[in-house]
């Protein structure tokens, strides 16, 4: 439940004004929902920036959900997919 | 993962026949001036309280649709975790509550200059919510008002 309630906190935000970007763990929900800009993770429920007590691929979904904020050629509803995951060598830091 | 085969039966059969709501007309605000000159502010649905704050209620029908304010100074190892739903491992937020509540990377990303700054204060909210009315009508509303009154550029939404 909790991918619908952020895409409708998220659409009362962006009709306020505020530039939103949600997370989503289920594409089928983020389909039928319509998040104004949502970034689909393939992570399970309860890990939605991929692992605990790892900076660096926590701020690689960050990164890409900036991304997609940024991006002044989308209109909505837009639903991206999150990279596939970097290998950790190649990682930097936080 | 990442589908409904990561839930029991019973709740992949609930989350089948659920009634999704649908945005309709699908609102639009790009960003209207460079990230780097922004301000961000956090919407977590993890449930999580600071000590002294209610902690979400968990017998009402339907989800409680309240939410708390996080400062952004907010160390987050005092976060309390009182989401309602055992449908999903709770470990991952209780061993690093960054993962759904990324205060300490949005410091950072803050720090480092990715984003503006970082607002003074994150609203947390419990994201199961199976009868949203209110949420719709009153406590969405309500929290978009604060963050236009912070004026805040961008927001980050993290479900659980």
């Amino acid at each position: 439940m909790c991918n619908q309630t952020v895409g409708l906190i998220a659409a009362e935000l962006e009709r306020q004004g505020i530039s939103t970007v949600a997370l989503q763990l289920l594409r089928d929900v983020a389909q039928r929902l319509r998040p104004p800009r949502a970034l689909f993770v393939p992570f399970r429920h309860g890990y939605p920036l991929d692992t605990a007590n790892d900076p660096a691929s926590q701020h690689a979904v960050l990164e890409a959900a900036l991304s997609l904020a940024e991006d002044p050629t989308l209109a909505p509803p837009v639903l991206a997919d999150f990279p596939a995951p970097v290998p950790r060598a190649s990682r930097g830091s936080a | 993962m990442g589908d409904l085969n990561e839930f029991s039966l019973p709740v992949k059969l609930f989350l089948k026949t659920y009634r999704w709501r649908k945005i309709d007309p699908v609102p639009w605000a790009p960003l209207k001036k460079p990230l780097n000159q922004c301000r961000l502010a956090l919407v977590s649905t993890a449930g999580f309280v600071l000590p002294g704050q209610m902690p979400f209620d968990k017998s009402i029908r339907g989800g409680d649709h309240s939410f708390r304010e996080i400062p952004d100074a907010t160390d987050v190892s005092k976060l309390i975790e009182s989401h309602r739903s055992e449908s999903f491992d709770h470990a991952g937020i209780n061993a690093d509550p960054n993962l759904g509540f990324p205060i300490d990377r949005a410091r950072e990303l803050a720090k480092r200059g990715r984003i503006g700054s970082l607002n003074r204060r994150q609203l947390s909210f419990m994201g199961s919510i199976t009868a949203p009315g209110r949420l719709i009508q009153e406590t969405a509303p309500a929290a978009a008002r604060l963050l236009v009154e912070d004026a805040v550029d961008l927001a980050l939404l993290v479900p659980v």
